[in-house]
């Protein structure tokens, strides 16, 4: 039957991590936004240490109950609200929780066993982009070469999530240039390993406690066994397809994840925003018509709409994920609209509040600059629409370039 | 009004009835209404015979109780949503007075006592199309759905002798032309109330409005000079007092719906348009100007989508609604306007012709930010 609202289960795991969002990081959110470069901040490390066990006891990820027969509430869903609560606190410091990185996702996604027992306790990035390939990850250009029983790895990353703090790095390489999507590997590497070395950690306009990282590999020698996935480079075509298809499905669990950061970050703003505005008299009580209220009323109905639209299509995403139903077009749907929203909506909050919103005193400018990362990784705007025009129209990545 | 609700799962499956209903309703739709769409907007009003085959389908009966000629089955908000969804698939006007009743029906279901039920709903749950409609709009104000003290409802209702004396103008009345009964929203002292005036009434002018959409509607304004009807005929509230916000709340969702299915038409139409036509040698769909029109278009219908879901669902499940079907209101008045535009768009030229049916579903779809009152759920 159709219901939209939360059960219980997800409810409560919601509240959860709005109360330590709320007293874990928006206490200290404006701190290491200015301190930027700095080492896991020490207000999360219990958190972390705390939600990694949680994660070891299979509290997260379960399904939520209730009498929905064959429908399931499960893992998927129950990151979206915790995602979305968490980065409502402080989205950057949430990207620095020592052991939620995205290399774990793609772990528990595709790693084997032995790699789960190995380096899911681990904190780990992942490592994809490089200086001159972004959303076209097809085109990666760092080398994987076997070497008796190791892997050798050369090449350049750029822009990895937690690769400075992190314990471990999933680095994409290609194990042909020649073959493009096909050869594409994902290795474990950990960190220490010689020849892996931080270059820099980049200063960004946003989510600026959150350290990115460029990476060189150099001769880079890991173990035969820390490649993820099939080993060997598929034979016919459609094989090839299939196998680049499953790396990319990992966006689908993860892009409906960036959504909801965008989700959190908004309404972060334009609950400040609403608060800010009370203080002037401005005031939305749903019970006007929409034309006699005034043009700034009219503008913050808009705003709630649109957010609560993006919320709704993300949870249409993570539902759909843990019902196994595939959900590529869903994903990127969610995230383009949540990514758009998001800006518009935290840029907006800071425009409406005048010197309030632009000064550092609020945390609403802070949330404009951290939310636009979001409209740009695990897939830009424009590379989500393009991926629900490709479905929507039905056309392949060469007819819809 | 309770907030205990069920502890249900996020669910956006169908019950098997309502998958069965779809079913044959998009068939309907499809053969019966989308066929007829561009004639009847033509002709200003719905071909001879075409409301009688929606009543065979008894969407405004079913929930009649069976001692009143209905099929007693409970009134289901999310149900009704759905057709109205698949009937604006085929035509808006169409899928709007076909339901109409069923906001009249449904207005005397919620408010009305037995023997008010008894007495008008008898005479509507019939195989051949009666029309009962409900008259809430009005010419000059904007409507501001706020409570009864603040509504700016100009219409009014004074208690006189054994009855009420009704004065004042109504606009966009569906079908009122037609109907056996109109029911009149109007100030009544300090409250609003909702009053039965029947057809031929002395003091009632019903006069055909011209619109630039929706024009097999049979949208009507309806004067009110001195029209006396009796008390009984103020719906009681006996069970729960009128309540206009909810009537509101209802019609934003039941518009939505409709509206919901027309932009679902348009986004069905533009798709194999746009990957047929050819320009400088490929389909104009390969470039990512027409393409990502098309992808933003099926966001936001799906974003539209799952809101009026929401507020409908909250509606079934007796859960507060208003901030819901507010929020689905607003989203689905700025996104529906911009998919009829952009429908056109998509054409070129060619959208700008009354060829195609995209240029009927721009001007219909630019009422869904004017129209009020077609609690069709």
């Amino acid at each position: 039957m159709i219901n939209l609202e939360l059960p219980k289960k997800i409810k409560n795991a919601e509240s959860m991590a709005h109360q330590m969002a709320a007293s874990v990081f928006r206490p200290i959110a404006r701190k290491y936004d200015t301190i930027e470069h700095c080492d896991t901040p020490k207000e999360l490390i219990p958190m972390g240490q705390m939600l990694a066990a949680g994660a070891a006891a299979g509290q997260l990820g379960s399904g939520g109950s209730g009498s929905g027969g064959d429908v399931k509430n499960g893992g998927n869903m129950q990151a979206i609200v915790g995602t979305t609560e968490m980065a409502w606190g402080c989205c950057g410091l949430m990207l620095s929780l020592p052991g939620m990185g995205l290399g774990n996702a793609a772990i528990s996604a595709v790693g084997s066993p032995e790699q789960k027992e190995k380096f899911g306790k681990l904190y780990c990035a992942m490592a994809i982009t490089e200086p001159n390939c972004g959303s076209d990850s097809a085109a990666v250009q760092t080398t994987a070469e076997l070497d008796g029983d190791e892997w050798v790895l050369n090449g350049e990353k750029i822009f990895a999530t937690a690769a400075d703090r992190g314990d471990a790095v999933v680095v994409w390489a290609t194990l042909d240039k020649s073959i493009g999507k096909a050869a594409i590997k994902s290795f474990l590497v950990e960190k220490g390993t010689p020849g892996m070395s931080v270059v820099r950690v980049e200063d960004k306009l946003g989510l600026r406690v959150s350290d990115t990282a460029a990476l060189l590999f150099d001769n880079c020698r890991i173990p035969k066994e820390n490649i993820m996935g099939d080993p060997e480079i598929a034979d016919t075509e459609a094989a090839r397809k299939k196998a680049f298809g499953g790396v990319m499905q990992t966006f689908d669990n993860t892009r409906p994840q960036v959504a909801a950061m965008a989700l959190g970050v908004a309404r972060a703003a334009l609950e400040l925003a609403l608060e800010l505005l009370e203080k002037e008299q401005v005031k939305p009580e749903y019970d006007k018509s929409f034309f006699n209220s005034t043009a700034l009323e009219a503008e913050l109905y808009k705003m709630e709409a649109n957010l609560e639209a993006s919320r709704l299509l993300t949870l249409k995403a993570a539902w759909m994920a843990d019902n196994k139903i595939p959900n590529s077009k869903e994903a990127s749907m969610c995230k383009a609209k949540a990514g758009r929203v998001a800006n518009a909506v935290t840029l907006r909050c800071v425009e409406i509040c005048g010197t309030l919103g632009y000064s550092e005193n609020n945390l609403l400018e802070k949330f404009a600059r951290d939310s636009k990362i979001l409209d740009i990784f695990e897939g830009t705007q424009q590379i989500q629409q393009l991926i629900v025009a490709r479905h929507v129209l039905g056309k392949s990545s060469k007819d819809l370039k | 009004m309770s907030e205990q609700a069920p502890d249900l799962l996020f669910d956006l499956n169908l019950t098997e009835e309502q998958r069965i209903m779809r079913e044959s309703l998009a068939r309907f739709s499809e053969i019966e209404v989308a066929s007829i769409s561009r004639q009847a907007d033509e002709a200003g009003q719905a071909p001879e015979g075409f409301y009688d085959k929606t009543a065979e389908l008894g969407l405004s009966l079913l929930s009649i109780p069976e001692a009143y000629g209905g099929a007693g089955i409970p009134r289901s908000v999310l149900s009704n949503m759905l057709n109205a969804e698949d009937l604006g698939k085929g035509d808006m006007s169409l899928a709007l007075g076909a339901l109409t009743p069923l906001s009249f029906v449904n207005m005397l279901l919620d408010y009305g006592s037995e023997d008010q039920q008894e007495k008008y709903l008898t005479g509507i749950a019939d195989e051949t199309f009666k029309i009962a409609t409900v008259a809430l709009m009005e010419p000059r104000a904007t409507f501001d759905a706020t409570t009864s003290s603040t509504s700016t409802i100009e219409t009014t209702a004074v208690l006189s002798g054994s009855g009420y004396v009704l004065n004042g103008e109504k606009s966009m009345v569906a079908l009122a032309e037609d109907a056996l009964h109109i029911l009149v929203i109007a100030r009544c002292d300090d409250d609003v109330g909702a009053f039965i005036v029947d057809k031929g009434t002395e003091g009632l002018t019903i006069e055909k409005e011209k619109f630039m959409g929706l024009r097999p509607l049979d949208l009507c304004r309806v004067v009110l000079n001195d029209v006396v009807i009796n008390v009984d005929a103020r719906l009681s509230g006996e069970a729960q007092p009128f309540d206009v916000q909810r009537l509101v709340d209802l019609g934003s969702i039941g518009l939505s719906a409709v509206v919901v299915g027309c932009c679902q038409a348009v986004v069905d139409y533009v798709v194999p348009y746009v990957n047929e036509r050819v320009a400088f040698g490929e389909p104009i769909s390969n470039r990512q100007s027409v393409a990502f029109m098309v992808a933003d278009m099926a966001t936001e219908l799906e974003a539209m989508r799952l809101m009026v879901y929401r507020a409908a669902s909250r509606a079934e499940q007796g859960l507060a609604f208003h901030k819901e079907a507010y929020l689905a209101r607003i989203l689905v008045a700025e996104r529906a306007m911009e998919i009829g535009t952009n429908g056109v768009q998509l054409l070129g030229g060619h959208g700008f012709t009354r060829e195609h049916p995209v240029e009927l579903w721009y001007r219909n779809l630019r009422a869904m930010g004017i129209l009020q009152g077609v609690a069709i759920v």
